[in-house]
């Protein structure tokens, strides 16, 4: 036993409903994606903390074509002589396209001896990668890096 | 599952470049642990998110003395691997420690005396 058949054609008040919802979905989720995470110039700012960050002094060292995302050498370098009266006190790495901003942040100290980490870390996507350093006397470097990955991770299996 | 107690899962880790150290002279810590990093983004066949399980944080102390930490992320990959330096001026022991999701805790340590 079937509905009449007017029941089940859709009337024009059905199709506009139905657009209406349609688009309201569509525009809701790109906005819900992207106020999950914050800009890559939020971060930065956020970590600033309203002091000034110069570029350079610090050294992002990745390969720009990366043909596998989920393991990715970086290396960061930041010239300083780490001594107790001067060192590096904090590097930090952030990615401009991945779900979450924070890749990583060091804490180091003046028996480290040399302001340098390595480390083996996971790109989603093409995008820009920052490493910040600050100093003992408060000053703040970054170096800024354009990536491009062919095969992403976070995505595949 | 309940009348068998699993035994403690053996944590792997790789520590490299004690025996280089020189006294006085920085030298690279090149130190491994074995963890699938499990970013919580991914499905398994069900249609099932597999929970987070990574590696949050890592300290190197130097007789107890901090020299080197970090706090890691998902964007780090699987069997996060860390490389840093070290100036010791004379022997002493080395404390790595990794923390991470669902209560992982692991400790190592290691004396050394630099050349």
């Amino acid at each position: 036993m079937s509905p009449p058949l007017h029941r089940r054609r859709p009337t024009r008040r059905n199709i506009l409903g139905a657009a209406a919802g349609l688009g309201l979905v569509l525009h809701l989720r790109p906005v819900a994606a992207v106020s999950a995470a914050p800009t890559l110039q939020a971060v930065e700012r956020q970590w600033a903390a309203g002091r000034p960050v110069t570029e350079g002094r610090v050294l992002l060292d990745v390969a720009p074509l990366v043909e596998n995302g989920n393991t990715v050498p970086i290396r960061v370098q930041v010239d300083s002589p780490m001594t107790a009266a001067d060192h590096v006190v904090e590097i930090v790495v952030f990615n401009e396209r991945n779900p979450q901003r924070d890749v990583a942040r060091f804490s180091l100290t003046p028996a480290s001896g040399m302001a340098q980490v390595q480390t083996r870390i996971r790109l989603a996507t093409s995008q820009q990668l920052v490493a910040l350093a600050r100093m003992r006397d408060g000053t703040q470097w970054s170096h800024h890096v354009d990536v491009l990955v062919t095969l992403a991770a976070c995505i595949e299996p | 599952m309940a009348d068998t107690p699993s035994p403690a899962p053996r944590v792997r880790t790789l520590i490299h470049g004690l025996d280089a150290l020189r006294r006085g002279q920085p030298g690279e810590l090149r130190v491994t642990l074995a963890h699938p990093m499990e970013n919580g983004l991914r499905h398994d066949g069900f249609g099932n998110v597999v929970p987070r399980n990574i590696v949050t944080r890592f300290e190197c102390k130097l007789d107890g003395q901090p020299v080197f930490s970090a706090d890691l992320y998902t964007a780090i990959a699987a069997n996060p691997y860390l490389a840093f330096w070290l100036r010791a001026d004379g022997p002493g022991t080395l404390s790595f420690e990794w923390w991470g999701d669902w209560g992982f805790q692991h400790r190592e340590t290691r004396a050394f005396t630099p050349a």
